[in-house]
This record gives C-alpha cells, sequence and structure tokens, in this order.
C-alpha cells in the first residue's frame, strides 16, 4: 500500500496545480467557504469566465472524447483534478449538472450535427443546462412522473410542471423525460428529449427553502413545443435513457461540507460544560470519537475508489454509502454543536454566532442533503437490492397502465 | 495511490480462506462452544505448518517476513471463521510485545518457538474488571519474582508463556516473561467459550524483563499494533455475519414473499453493510500504518478499533434479528459470531477506553 500518484498521475497533478495556482486563489484560514445561496447575475459572469478559462487549458470535460474537447483521459485524472481544485477557491454551482449530466446523455443518443453544435459551447460554459427530471408526483417513484407530450406534426407538445431543478432559471437548455403514453404501464410510457429553455409557454418560479436558499425551481409547461428532431432514444424508451443520466452522477470526491469533526472538537474546546471545556466530558469524547471514525471511515473508503480508479478498474459498490454517511452526520454534528453552545447556539448574526454560524446553517440545509440526490430510504434500497442482491419490493403498480394505477392526495 | 493489498496477499487471503472454510467448520467451532476441547489443536498445528502465526516476524527470528499487510489479512479470514485458535494471543500479543520490547537475544529465545508453533503465547494484562491502566496493575516484580493475579487471561490456560505486565520494585511498569508451566492457573467460564480464558496466579514465579521497552507506553504501543489487527478479525466476524443475513433473508418466505423484499430487512441490511465498510476502510487505513511503523499509527489503530467493535456489534446482533427465532437457537451460527463479537470487542479494552484515547490523540494532534 502506498498513496503516491503513479508517474501519469503526478505529471498531470503538477500541471493542474500550475494552472491553479496562476488562475484562483488558494483557500485560506478556516472559515467554511459556503455554497452560495443562490447564484446571481454577477456570480453567473464569474463562473462563465472561469469554465472559459478551465476549458481553454484543457482541464474541463478531462474523460470527453477529444473531438468534444476532452482529453480522453481516465477517471482518476478527474479525480486528481477535482483534489487540487478543492483547495482553490473557485466559483461552482452553475455546470456540475449540465457537464456532468445532461452533456454525457446528449453524447450517448443525440445525432452528430447536435453534438457539433452543444457540445463545444456547454464545456466552454456559454450554454447552460438544466435537468428536468422530478416531479410533484414522482420523486423517489421517478418513474411515476406526469407531465405529458402529445405529438402534433413535427412537434411534441407539452403540459404539466417539474420541480427541483436546480438552476433552470439561469440555463439555455434542459433533458427532459415526460410521459407520452398513459395506457402503458409506467416505466413504459415514457420518452426523453432535450429542449429550449427560453421556449414559449415555460414559466419557472424558484422554491424558497427552509434554509433560506433558492437552489431549486418549480417549471411550469403550458403548450411548450419541442420539435421531434430533438428527441433522445425512441418513443417510449424514456427511462432507459433517464438511466444513463443518472448514472453519469459526479464521483464524490474531496466534497466535504462543514462543520466537520475538526470544527466540533475546536468548538468543544472553547464552549464549557460543569466549569470546564466541554472536551474534556466523557459523553462529548464519545460523540467525537464516534464521528471522527465514520469521517475517517469514508475518507479511506474514497482512497478505495481511487485506487481502483487508478488501477483502471469500475469502482465497486463501496462509493454508494458517501451521501447516505454523510448526511446524516452533518445534520448530528451540527445540531450537537448547537447543544455544546447553548442558548447562545439560537444566534445567528455574522458578529456574535460561534464558528461564522456553520453549525446554525448546517442545522437547516442537512435535511435537504438527506432527501435530495436520492433520499436516505431510497439510498438504503440500493444497497439492499444492488450491493446485497435483496429481491425488489413487490409493487402494486407492476403491469398496470399508469393511468389505472392509484394515486393519493398528495 | 494504490490503497489496497497486493495480488499476492489477496491470493493469500483467498487461500486463507478456502482453507479455514474446510478445516475450521461450525462443527469445529462447536467443539471448544460444547466443551470437548479447549481449542481446536489439530486445526492450530496446522496454522503454525503453514507459517501463519510468524507472517510478520521478520525472517532473521524465524517468521515468513510476508509483513503486516500479510498478517492482517489472514486476520480477516480467522475473524470469518470464528477460529478456535489462539492466533491473536499468540501473533498480535506475545509475539509483538516481544518483538516491540524485547532484545535482540530475547526476541531469538522466543520468536522462532511462537512462529512455529512449539510455544503458545499470551498476554497477561486484566487484573479484574476495568479498562487497561496503569493504576490497575498490581502485579509485581521483586527480585526477578512475579507475584499477583491476572484474569481473564485470553489462552492463558493453553498458553506455555505469557507476557505479563506488572510494576517493579521501582513501581514502574514493565513487561515480563513468564514460563507458565508450574503456574497455578484455572479456566474460567466466559461469554465466548470458543476462545479458552483462564485465571493465573502468580507467586514467586521466575520472570525476565522485556528489556527494550518499559513504562505504560509500551504496553500501549503493544495494545495499539494489537487492536489494528484484531479490527481484522472484527470485519472478517461482521461480513461473515452480513453474509449469514443476506442468505437467509433470500431463501426465508414470510407472507408469500423473501423477506429480503421487505423494506425493514433492506434497511437493516443496509446499515450493516455501510458500518462494515467503514470499518474495513479504517482498518486498511491501520494496515498500512502498522506495515510503515507510521506516526499517526496510534490513532489509526483507536480508528480502527472503534470503527470495526461497532460494525461487528450491529452485524451480529442483527443477524440473529434477521433470522428471527432460529436466531437465537444454540443450533444456528448466529450465537457464535454474537459471542466472538464481544469476546474481541472487550479484549484489550473497550469502545468507551479507545474513544477516550482516540479524542486524546486527536487532542494532541491539533495542538501539535
Amino acid at each position: 500500500m502506498d498513496f503516491n500518484d503513479t508517474r501519469e498521475e503526478a505529471v498531470f497533478r503538477a500541471e493542474a496545480r500550475a494552472f491553479l495556482t496562476a488562475n484562483a486563489e488558494p483557500k485560506a484560514g478556516s472559515r467554511p467557504v459556503l455554497r452560495q445561496s443562490g447564484v446571481d447575475a454577477e456570480a453567473v459572469k464569474r463562473c462563465k469566465a472561469w469554465q472559459a478559462k478551465k476549458a481553454d487549458a484543457g482541464f474541463a470535460g478531462l474523460t470527453w472524447p477529444k473531438q468534444f474537447g476532452g482529453r480522453e483521459a481516465s477517471p482518476i485524472l478527474q479525480v486528481i483534478y477535482n483534489q487540487e481544485e478543492d483547495a482553490f477557491v473557485v466559483p461552482r454551482g452553475l455546470y456540475e449538472i449540465g457537464l456532468g449530466m445532461c452533456i454525457p446523455t446528449m453524447m450517448a443518443y443525440a445525432k452528430p450535427e447536435q453534438l457539433d453544435r452543444y457540445v463545444k459551447p456547454a464545456l466552454r460554459g456559454e450554454e447552460v443546462w438544466c435537468q428536468l427530471f422530478s416531479e410533484p408526483a414522482g420523486g423517489s417513484d421517478l418513474a411515476a412522473l406526469r407531465t405529458k407530450a402529445e405529438r402534433d406534426g413535427d412537434d411534441w407538445v407539452i403540459n404539466g410542471q417539474k420541480i427541483w431543478t436546480s438552476g433552470a432559471h439561469l440555463s439555455d437548455f434542459g433533458i427532459m423525460v415526460v410521459r407520452t403514453d398513459p395506457n402503458k404501464p409506467k416505466h413504459e410510457g415514457l420518452t426523453f428529449f432535450f429542449l429550449d429553455m427560453k421556449s414559449p409557454g415555460i414559466d419557472i418560479r424558484p422554491i424558497h427553502q427552509m434554509s433560506g436558499a433558492r437552489h431549486f425551481n418549480e417549471v411550469f409547461f403550458t403548450d411548450v413545443r419541442i420539435p421531434d428532431a430533438q428527441r433522445l432514444g425512441a418513443v417510449g424508451q424514456g427511462w432507459k435513457v433517464s438511466l444513463t443520466t443518472l448514472m453519469n452522477e459526479r464521483l464524490a470526491v474531496g466534497d466535504v461540507q462543514r462543520p466537520e469533526v475538526d470544527d466540533l472538537v475546536e468548538l468543544a474546546r472553547k464552549v464549557r460544560i460543569d466549569g470546564k471545556p466541554a472536551i474534556q466530558n466523557g459523553a462529548v469524547r464519545e460523540k467525537i470519537a464516534e464521528w471522527h471514525a465514520r469521517s475517517q471511515g469514508l475518507k479511506f473508503t474514497r482512497f478505495r475508489t481511487i485506487t481502483a480508479l487508478s488501477k483502471g478498474e469500475t469502482p465497486g459498490p463501496e462509493n454508494s454509502i458517501h451521501k447516505l454517511v454523510n448526511a446524516s452526520k452533518l445534520q448530528d454534528i451540527a445540531s450537537y454543536g448547537l447543544d455544546l453552545m447553548g442558548a447562545g447556539g439560537l444566534v445567528v448574526d455574522d458578529d456574535l454566532a460561534e464558528a461564522y454560524a456553520m453549525f446554525q446553517s448546517a442545522l437547516l440545509s442537512s435535511p435537504s442533503s438527506r432527501i435530495a440526490g436520492g433520499s436516505d430510504e431510497i439510498l438504503r434500497n440500493i444497497i439492499a437490492e444492488r450491493v446485497l442482491g435483496m429481491p425488489s419490493d413487490i409493487r402494486v403498480d407492476k403491469g398496470k397502465p399508469f393511468n389505472q394505477v392509484p394515486t393519493g392526495k398528495r | 495511490m494504490n490503497f489496497d493489498f497486493s495480488d499476492d496477499l489477496k491470493q493469500l487471503r483467498d487461500q486463507a480462506r478456502r482453507f479455514l472454510s474446510e478445516r475450521c467448520t461450525p462443527a469445529v467451532v462447536r467443539r471448544s462452544l460444547d466443551g470437548q476441547e479447549t481449542f481446536a489443536a489439530d486445526l492450530w498445528r496446522e496454522i503454525a505448518e503453514m507459517g501463519w502465526i510468524g507472517a510478520a516476524i521478520p525472517e532473521e527470528f524465524g517468521g515468513a517476513g510476508l509483513g503486516y499487510e500479510g498478517l492482517c489479512v489472514l486476520a480477516e479470514e480467522m475473524g470469518r471463521a470464528v477460529a478456535p485458535v489462539p492466533f491473536g494471543s499468540t501473533a498480535y500479543l506475545a509475539a509483538e510485545a516481544i518483538l516491540t520490547a524485547g532484545s535482540d537475544a530475547q526476541r531469538q529465545e522466543y520468536l522462532p518457538k511462537l512462529a512455529d508453533g512449539s510455544l503458545i503465547g499470551c498476554l497477561a494484562l486484566s487484573e479484574g474488571s476495568g479498562n487497561p491502566e496503569p493504576s490497575a496493575i498490581h502485579a509485581r516484580v521483586v527480585g526477578g519474582r512475579l507475584t499477583g493475579t491476572k484474569w481473564p487471561v485470553a489462552d492463558g490456560g493453553i498458553a506455555d508463556i505469557a507476557v505479563v505486565v506488572a510494576i517493579d520494585e521501582h513501581r514502574q511498569i514493565g513487561l515480563f516473561v513468564a514460563d507458565l508451566a508450574g503456574v497455578r492457573r484455572r479456566d474460567l467460564q466466559t461469554l465466548d467459550p470458543t476462545r479458552n480464558h483462564a485465571r493465573l496466579d502468580f507467586d514467586a514465579t521466575p520472570v525476565q524483563r522485556l528489556t527494550s521497552g518499559g513504562g505504560w507506553g509500551s504496553v500501549q504501543r503493544v495494545l495499539d499494533r494489537a487492536a489494528i489487527l484484531f479490527a481484522f478479525e472484527q470485519v472478517g466476524g461482521a461480513d461473515a455475519c452480513l453474509q449469514m443475513a443476506r442468505e437467509y433473508a433470500q431463501e426465508r418466505f414470510a407472507f408469500g414473499r423473501p423477506i429480503g423484499s421487505f423494506q425493514a430487512i433492506k434497511h437493516k441490511l443496509a446499515d450493516m453493510y455501510v458500518a462494515l465498510e467503514l470499518a474495513r476502510s479504517n482498518a486498511y487505513y491501520g494496515a498500512w500504518a502498522l506495515g510503515a511503523d507510521a506516526t499517526d499509527l496510534a490513532l489509526a489503530a483507536a480508528t480502527a478499533r472503534v470503527s470495526a467493535t461497532e460494525a461487528f456489534h450491529l452485524a451480529s446482533k442483527e443477524n440473529i434479528q434477521t433470522h428471527g427465532g432460529v436466531g437465537f437457537t444454540w443450533a444456528v451460527d448466529c450465537h457464535l459470531f454474537y459471542r466472538r463479537s464481544k469476546q474481541l470487542g472487550l479484549g484489550i479494552g473497550s469502545a468507551p477506553f479507545w474513544k477516550n484515547r482516540l479524542v486524546d490523540l486527536l487532542e494532541t494532534r491539533n495542538v501539535a
């Protein structure tokens, strides 16, 4: 065992670091770089400028084909780039979904002339993409979506509603899955498209989250027309195309949210229990030890994944545990840190709050982490079924025409 | 980055798994459980012949020189098989104590015999209830003779030599080697009868001091290193429990369907899997730290220990739960793991001890 790069990896790491050092500010101090609560016009400008610079230097779309501006690099180089970028303050939040999920789906299903048109502008960040999957009636049960598309000449006419669409209001294009045949069973009546987000009939409304952030949108469709040429995959094959999109979820690498265990240790040194620093309290120590073991376990599980990538192997299912463990740990550490602060933990004013109010902020943002991108429950099902081979659940909607499947009041 | 065992060691692990699945069947484990034998002596001889005991002992001292990563992969398989042999006591505790705290002459005297199985070793630390700490050590060596009582001592009833933690004339902690022939000892009944435990009564027993180590620091160093190796046994045991629960959940039907199709069972198994993977990853880092004698070995050990103890406890209890009624019968093997999980989890200090130590180490690290 060792933690060294191969020669090729070391050369690439040095190249990435040189690029970042020349073009970005290193992260400094212990103040957390919080996720922006919304990307405003200024931030969009910064994101676009950074993405263009990154693409021109050859660090965007590393694993993509050379014809689309990529390097056809092994996924390990993407991991290394991410590790290096993580040490710098760079604008984020605009391209992860488009480049991570939308364009890879396009590359699998779109026509060559469409790829010539769309891929490069996306890579340079000139055009922003979003993904329109979830609906009010289709979250964990995504295939229960109801937005309908009806054929009209060379077009499809879309009516319905999508929800939880990150960056819809900033996007130029989107990919979406809709229902084209409600008489077929749930998974069989779906079809996949890409569309211009400036099309008439699209109404985008931000969702105000409990944390105060506005990451997501509701997107309403009223007689929106999409040319049939923008269909990805055959009519009725939308579910299969969707799975391609979902398989392209970014590898979880180094994306640790704060407060982490070290933040809790620092806090426990400062606040007091019974006249002594809280860190001397046995109950507090026990909690810190348990979370440290979990954090380290995740870190070294990531190392195992990186090792598999480095050897050219496909990482095993151990990679599926990250979000499940991290999201709950974040919520628990946040809540426990506030408990240590006592009444002072209520205060979020920047000049008074402990630790830049990161515990308070995480308390309110962590519930969404346990739900977005696959809820804890769905992730456990995935581990049980795909990793451990448990039989799938018995479904009452199986084989039934979608329009005869029972629906609730919510 | 190469954070995985080499192909050679994976091959060794596979060989060990195959061998133990044939020679260390539940029927063999149950001979110790039911008191028909104190330990699986035939199996022990074969293990010795294959050179496993001395896997990490350097060749100059009669070992196989496979390094600690080799011993780690074997430890995982010992745990998986609930092996009723004094492997940990001999290889991770006695041999390690002599290797890290003994003089060259003492290493030459004992290590080849421990490696080839002609001597069984053990560590005599506990003196009744409570976790390891210097003030709990009352056994005393005066003029090269040891007096005091140690219990429970894992494999104390079958060992030939013990490394004993005792205080000297100057009330300093030391590690002493005692020949157990002639020492009064009594086997104890424990939660896990598949492993021998004894009470040792030393009465002016001649001992020799391990001269290259001394003080509580050298005791803790032995415990740290052993914690990583035992973590691999715990990981192996937890993995075995998860596999048992998986198979049962696929085959057992209730309400007209496999119980594994119920989310209550799926989520239980997923939680076992998550705990196991975290523990495995922490144990891997421990293996690296042992091999590299890393500066953060102690923290790596405490982390691996906390993680593995939690994973094995969770897996062994939820394996019983998944099995339902038959799970708590004597005839079904679930309880072998449940017992072993507690034996391993208590043996060299329990979870509260290691959690406290972990935070001690975190605090010093953050200051440094």
